[in-house]
């Protein structure tokens, strides 16, 4: 009650304030319609996700999700996911491998051509994929590698996201170079100053390349839907997607049970990371 | 005095000379630490560009060596393949609609957030969400859901299903695209974090009001980070393609309408095997991506105001 005079002094700003968190809790509202959509289909029966019109569903139908653990085409979802799991697991080890040893040479050490090769590097950033595509494809059929997992996964090892090598180099060029300095009057060569001076450092630039890169093998479609035939090597993407075109409307409450447990580690690495994956989306544009 | 030391200066600096010499950095250690870039970047990036090229001139099914063929790719792509030129208007509608709308959506919300006391960080995350969410398979089929007959558009607005109406379907699709505005939001929100509050201060004193100071001082600051965004998104949208491949469930319909170029030309290439036809469009898709890029640079000029530059 005492404040009362306070609010009354100060009530234009405070009602712009209120106006505005309406405006954005409204816009959320809408936002995130479709998840809470997604979460009420997966758990509805049958007869209610075309008929009814209710978001909520009348009862909890959990069965959609015991047959969404059955899977498809016969592969159980934990097949399903250990697949997804290997390729994201493997693309985060191949770049944050072969990212950070890129970025620290561009960003610490002196070479011919630094600066047109840089250059190039950023330009990698920008290039469509489908111009390498079906060349890359050709070269992994000639190996033998079609249909295995290797060329999701090797050309991570090789740096081909250049957006991650810059990522790094943007962080590692922050850093105090007298670290590297004192290290290197006590006698450290690249090798140990890289491992046991910036590589420590680097720690959280290394941590939003491990998220993005999982979130983003585990959500691309592309080329897994070009590199994987069998449905025994498929992933939960891709099973999710040969769900569609066997769409009886009866196999709904399965499907989206199912999209719901493939969007789970994506959430949850959300939830556990948000700071640094927002600060990390800031930081990529502020050089630009 | 004097005399004495000029001889003690000159000697380590003569001396000094000759010892930075051998000390410079031996470029070996370099490339070990680039190995892996310079062999991904021949092997998988320059090297393939250049095969794609000389596949772009030949007839290649991926079983019979590739036969050359000329411009024959190229001159059927623009003179006789309808569904060619029909995927290419489809991609630019697209960008039209989609890249504005999420660039628009991501500036009021920055600017709204930007001010905001409590609760920012909150709202940040928030937004941002669904650019995390938003490629997945998931929500593309919840997407599709949504906008199919008896889903709650049709049920909202009784416009019935949008994804199978050509007029319409592309909005679905495009629709998408501006639902993950979080991105850009986030990298906008960035960028007006940055702009120094003596700005705001003098341009008040000065006498401006609140119209007059977004004019002149936020647009004019933010404008290199509109361009990146600008620049970012649209190569992004014109290479689009789960998000149209899934509403239409892999079809590209209805009538093609959602057949957007990526999706045509994965069609050409790895469902009817003409991969020297498709490596015909994907070397147009990169001349055409570098050449509105480059336009995008050029008009940038006129509009986008670097600080460093300006006031120094």
């Amino acid at each position: 009650m005492t404040a009362l005079p306070t609010t009354v002094s100060r009530k234009p700003v405070r009602w712009g304030g209120i106006a505005l968190h309406l405006g954005c809790l409204a816009a959320l509202l809408v936002m995130l319609y479709p998840l809470a959509w997604l979460l009420a289909t997966s758990l509805k029966p049958a007869v209610e996700v075309i008929a009814s019109l209710d978001l909520l569903p009348s009862r909890l139908e959990w069965s959609n999700y015991s047959t969404a653990l059955d899977g498809v085409n016969d592969v159980s979802i934990w097949r399903l996911l250990t697949n997804s799991l290997l390729i994201a697991g493997g693309a985060v080890l191949g770049n944050v491998i072969s990212c950070s040893l890129a970025a620290y040479a561009f960003a610490r050490l002196r070479f011919r051509f630094r600066g047109p090769l840089f250059a190039f590097m950023i330009a990698t950033i920008m290039l469509p994929h489908h111009a390498v595509l079906i060349p890359q494809y050709i070269i992994f059929n000639q190996l033998g590698l079609v249909n295995t997992y290797w060329p999701l996964i090797l050309p991570k090892f090789l740096a081909t996201e250049a957006f991650f090598v810059f990522l790094i180099v943007q962080f590692m060029r922050g850093l105090p170079r007298e670290l590297e300095e004192a290290a290197r009057i006590d006698g450290c060569g690249p090798f140990r100053s890289f491992f046991q001076v910036v590589l420590p450092l680097t720690r959280p630039a290394l941590i939003t390349t491990a998220i993005f890169t999982f979130i983003w093998t585990w959500n691309d479609f592309f080329t897994q839907l070009i590199y994987l035939f069998d449905p025994d090597k498929f992933t939960l993407t891709l099973a999710l997607r040969s769900f569609v075109d066997a769409s009886s409307t009866s196999a709904f409450g399965p499907m989206f049970a199912m999209s719901v447990i493939a969007l789970l580690p994506i959430v949850l690495f959300f939830l556990a990371f948000q700071r640094l994956l927002v600060e990390g989306m800031a930081s990529s544009g502020l050089k630009g | 005095m004097t005399t004495t030391t000029i001889p003690t200066k000159a000697q380590p600096a003569t001396a000094a000379v000759p010892k930075r010499r051998p000390r410079r950095e031996r470029q070996g250690p370099a490339w070990v630490f680039l190995s892996p870039w310079v062999l991904g970047a021949t092997v998988l990036t320059l090297l393939p560009m250049a095969v794609s090229l000389y596949l772009s001139f030949t007839d290649y099914d991926l079983f019979n060596p590739p036969r050359w063929v000329g411009l024959r790719n190229y001159v059927q792509m623009f003179t006789e393949d309808p569904r060619y030129w029909r995927s290419v208007v489809t991609t630019v509608t697209y960008v039209v609609i989609a890249v504005p709308l999420q660039l628009a959506l991501a500036l009021v919300v920055a600017l709204a957030l930007k001010s905001m006391k409590r609760g920012k960080g909150f709202y940040r995350s928030a937004f941002y969400a669904p650019s995390l969410l938003g490629a997945s398979m998931s929500i593309a089929l919840v997407w599709r859901a949504i906008f199919n007959d008896g889903g709650t558009v049709d049920n909202l607005f009784g416009t019935g299903g949008w994804v199978n109406k050509p007029g319409w379907a592309l909005l679905a699709v495009a629709l998408l695209t501006v639902w993950q505005f979080g991105a850009p939001m986030v990298i906008f929100l960035a960028g007006l974090q940055q702009i120094p509050g003596e700005l705001y201060e003098a341009a008040a004193v000065d006498g401006a009001g609140k119209w007059r100071q977004f004019l002149s001082v936020t647009v004019p600051m933010l404008s290199p980070v509109l361009f990146f965004n600008l620049v970012l998104q649209t190569i992004q949208a014109f290479q689009v393609f789960t998000p149209a491949f899934a509403l239409s469930a892999g079809k590209g319909g209805p009538a093609d309408s959602t057949l957007v170029y990526t999706h045509y030309l994965y069609d050409r290439g790895f469902v009817a095997s003409h991969m020297g036809y498709a490596s015909a469009m994907a070397w147009v898709l990169l001349i055409v991506i570098g050449a509105v890029t480059a336009v995008l640079f050029r008009t940038s000029r006129s509009w986008v105001f670097y600080a460093s530059e300006g006031d120094r």
